[in-house]
């Protein structure tokens, strides 16, 4: 046993270093280059030098260094950024054994890290990665107040450890419907959902400065830690990591935004799908928007779901992106380049549609910075198509993350 | 077409659309319509660029590059459209659709017809999808869930208002059957394969003595079944994966119904043993596989490995698993996973049509066919293109351009109802409690 494992070590230390060596002198060229981060470059060139993007430019004029592998594709763009999914999480056999989205015990758990359950082999990474979505939003789901954190992922890398870029990006809290416990246990409505969540956040508060002991009692306690619970939700009110709210109903979306007012958190809306019925209150929140994917299935929450909704926060100037969202049948997850795709046929403009899945989805998750466009400094995640990548019959034909080609399927 | 014994059982129904019939809007058009300038896509040949459609009285008068206008016809501009037929989707629960219950595995004497609520909402969406004819049918948690109800999308209050009836009036519809891991498992259904069809041929050995025999004392369910022994109502066998479709032939083999096999998500890997059989299927395609362990094996190709194998094949949208509103999307997704595009079409029309013996009367533009048909703005596959109208017998019952018909054809506030619980909340109801 002891001798397996030590074989399997020494292969794998031998497989990262030869990948490590080559792999990462990469250029991209493309007949037409969306970098995101300007108008399109016709006949464009990547260079990336040890995963970072070195050059952007006409070929004419960005020369290819000697020695780098050439890739080519009728249109380029930046890798995919899917804003919030679940995947790596809720696996794709939809068993009990693969669904770490979700933990029932209690309603409140925002200590619940996502590298504690992400799983970067699991089937659905690979699935979107071949679509060009090279980063991923994902973590605890639906179904509970508060499920947990979310974490961010390139969506490569043979252990989380390797695989996340960000650990705990935001904790993950959830209103309306599929937030409510059966059987007498709480929250059992709307109103109860809200208290508790207030007295999560309240509770955080009033450990964050204890009151004075009064004359005759024994000081505050200082030996004992505040929970991991508390911990976080300190890290919440004190604005450290923001509070991801999936409310759809326009009541629940209102609720988040007097929880915003209240505690003054970060407060980023999920799903929203009701949210064109409240673009001004948004708008005036300053709250950014991770869409339900235009498919998500128009019944119950999502009775009054638009395929148009993208197109009007646009036009609002609401900051938005996509998500690939959570499913809990079949298929088991979207792809946020189909769902950009269907938005640009239901009245977003072609280049927001593309924006939503790549630099917007990075800003909304304060990653923009790093990834999102194709400019000198950013991570090398190029994903590569043989048409516009958002028709339909289209194919991605090639992955770049990090500089290191991960894909080269027609798919 | 239709045999006998479900028209007897159809009398009823019968009188009352005929009563419908005769009060429907049909009548409105009894001068010609005439679309100019189109493409058309016949589904029957190849496109005609700059073509004609003459329709009149709900049928198809002309359709061509050159055709004879009538003097009296009402002109339609169509320069620049895309014309094609209707969609014909082989797997649709619009309609909120329910079948048998959960009292036994098998219950072939429940109807669908009996459960669909016409003004539902979903057959809005999905005439703004461009589905002009649906098989509705019951869902697949039984071997055997009940008779399935073809629909045409007629606006209409009673059920009779949106049958797919022929001339004499019998209204048509399948029987839904399964295997796999969905009707098994629960209190009171088989807990194996072998069981599953154990109990299937135990049933249908029992309904042919009863066909056999005189009939006196009537049984609601093998009368149906007597139906499909005779091969004239066809089964709409739900089958996932290659052990439990070769379990669908073997059936088959035994019993001599007429089959269509419904998802056939690995169908891929018998794609040669059912072109030598001629089974065709009706297929989806799906944005990512899993969700059950069924699905694990889904592939986008499949539909395109069936084509190539010489397998007659539909694509079908489960709505709500797809949004009927997706459905040109899905042959798109089809195409991309190598299908051909004429294919791709094909199999949202015709083919379905063929599967289930409706042809004669839909799936593809030609002179005496009904004039179901779609008016688009581009290419139907493209992402970018929209359904502008879908007409049915020659009524223009969708219309883009209406406020109100938008709001089918994309969502928003009031387009729901609260009220409707899709068909397959159950299995995903159940797929999350399972957690």
């Amino acid at each position: 046993m002891m001798r397996i494992t030590g074989v399997f070590l020494t292969a794998a230390s031998a497989f990262a270093l030869g990948t490590a060596a080559h792999a990462q002198d990469v250029a991209i060229r493309g007949e037409t280059v969306h970098t995101m981060a300007g108008p399109a470059i016709a006949d464009g060139v990547v260079v990336i030098d040890d995963g970072k993007i070195v050059a952007v430019g006409r070929a004419a004029s960005t020369p290819i260094p000697e020695g780098f592998t050439v890739l080519n594709a009728k249109v380029v763009t930046p890798g995919l950024v899917d804003a919030r999914s679940v995947v790596g999480l809720a696996g794709y056999m939809n068993q009990s054994h693969d669904q770490d989205q979700l933990d029932e015990s209690a309603p409140v758990q925002p200590q619940l890290r996502a590298i504690d359950a992400y799983n970067p082999n699991e089937a659905l990474v690979a699935w979107l990665r071949g679509f060009g979505v090279t980063t991923v939003h994902t973590g605890h789901g639906p179904g509970a107040l508060v499920s947990g954190q979310t974490l961010v992922a390139k969506t490569i890398g043979n252990t989380a450890d390797e695989a996340v870029i960000v650990q705990r990006a935001m904790v993950a809290a959830n209103l309306g419907p599929a937030a409510l416990a059966d059987g007498g246990k709480a929250p059992g409505t709307r109103a109860k959902q809200i208290a508790m969540l207030r007295a999560a956040l309240l509770a955080a508060k009033e450990g964050e400065a204890p009151k004075p002991a009064k004359k005759g009692e024994e000081k505050p306690g200082t030996d004992k830690p505040p929970s991991l619970e508390v911990q976080t939700m300190r890290d919440v009110l004190a604005r450290k990591v923001p509070l991801l709210v999936t409310a759809n109903h326009a009541q629940d979306i209102m609720s988040a935004l007097r929880l915003k007012q209240e505690f003054g958190i970060d407060l980023v809306l999920d799903s929203a799908a009701e949210a064109y019925l409240l673009t001004d209150q948004i708008k005036a929140a300053g709250v950014k928007v991770i869409l339900h994917p235009p498919m998500a299935r128009q019944y119950g929450e999502f009775e009054n779901a638009s395929f148009t909704t993208g197109a009007v926060l646009r036009a609002a100037g609401i900051p938005f992106a996509y998500q690939s969202g959570y499913e809990g049948y079949v298929p088991k997850t979207r792809v946020v380049l189909f769902e950009a795709g269907v938005a640009a046929g239901n009245g977003l403009a072609w280049n927001d549609a593309l924006a939503s899945i790549t630099i917007d989805a990075a800003r909304v998750i304060g990653l923009d910075g790093r990834i999102g466009s194709l400019e000198v400094g950013k991570d090398g995640d190029v994903a590569l198509f043989d048409g516009d990548p958002l028709e339909y019959s289209s194919h991605a034909v090639g992955v770049v993350i990090d500089g290191k080609p991960v894909s080269s399927a027609v798919q | 077409m239709i045999q006998t014994k479900s028209r007897r059982v159809w009398l009823a129904g019968a009188a009352l659309a005929a009563v419908a019939a005769g009060a429907s809007p049909a009548a409105a058009q009894d001068r010609a319509i005439a679309f100019t300038g189109a493409r058309i896509l016949t589904m029957a040949g190849e496109p005609i660029e700059n073509g004609t459609l003459v329709i009149k009285d709900g049928k198809i008068v002309a359709v061509g590059a050159n055709v004879a206008i009538p003097a009296d016809a009402e002109r339609r501009d169509a320069a620049g459209r895309v014309i094609m037929p209707g969609i014909v989707d082989t797997h649709s629960h619009i309609g909120q659709v329910a079948g048998a219950d959960g009292s036994g595995p098998i219950q072939p004497d429940v109807r669908a017809m009996d459960s669909i609520d016409p003004m539902s909402t979903t057959i809005d969406k999905a005439r703004a999808g461009g589905v002009t004819t649906a098989n509705i049918m019951p869902g697949s948690g039984h071997l055997m869930s009940g008779q399935t109800f073809y629909m045409k999308l007629r606006k209409g209050r009673t059920i009779e208002d949106i049958a797919f009836q022929m001339k004499d009036g019998a209204a048509l519809g399948g029987m839904k059957m399964a295997n796999g891991t969905n009707p098994m498992g629960r209190s009171g259904f088989p807990g194996t394969r072998a069981k599953s069809a154990s109990l299937v041929r135990e049933v249908l050995t029992e309904a042919k003595a009863y066909c056999a025999g005189d009939r006196k004392k009537r049984d609601l369910g093998k009368e149906a079944l007597c139906e499909v022994l005779s091969g004239e109502r066809l089964v709409h066998f739900h089958s996932h994966r290659a052990d439990d479709i070769m379990t669908v032939l073997r059936l088959k083999q035994e019993f001599g119904f007429n089959v269509l096999l419904q998802h056939g998500t690995e169908t891929w890997k018998v794609a040669g043993e059912l072109a030598k059989a001629g089974i065709p299927v009706s297929n989806i395609t799906l944005d990512a596989p899993g969700g059950k362990l069924e699905t694990m094996d889904l592939r986008m190709d499949n539909a395109g490995i069936l084509e190539r194998a010489g397998v007659l094949v539909s694509i079908h949208s489960d709505d709500a698993i797809v949004d009927s509103r997706m459905m040109l999307r899905e042959a798109a997704l089809a195409v991309r996973g190598g299908m051909s595009r004429d294919g791709a079409l094909k199999a949202l029309t015709i083919n379905g049509a063929k599967q289930m013996k409706l042809d004669a009367r839909v799936g593809s533009l030609e002179p005496g066919k009904d004039a179901d048909f779609l008016v688009l703005d581009g290419d139907p596959l493209s992402a970018y293109s929209h359904v502008l109208e879908t007409w049915v017998e020659g009524d223009k019952l969708f219309d883009r351009s209406k406020p109100e018909d938008l709001l089918m054809a994309t969502g928003g506030f009031g387009a729901g109802s609260p009220m409707e619980a899709a068909h397959h909340h159950w299995e995903i109801a159940e797929a999350e409690g399972a957690e």
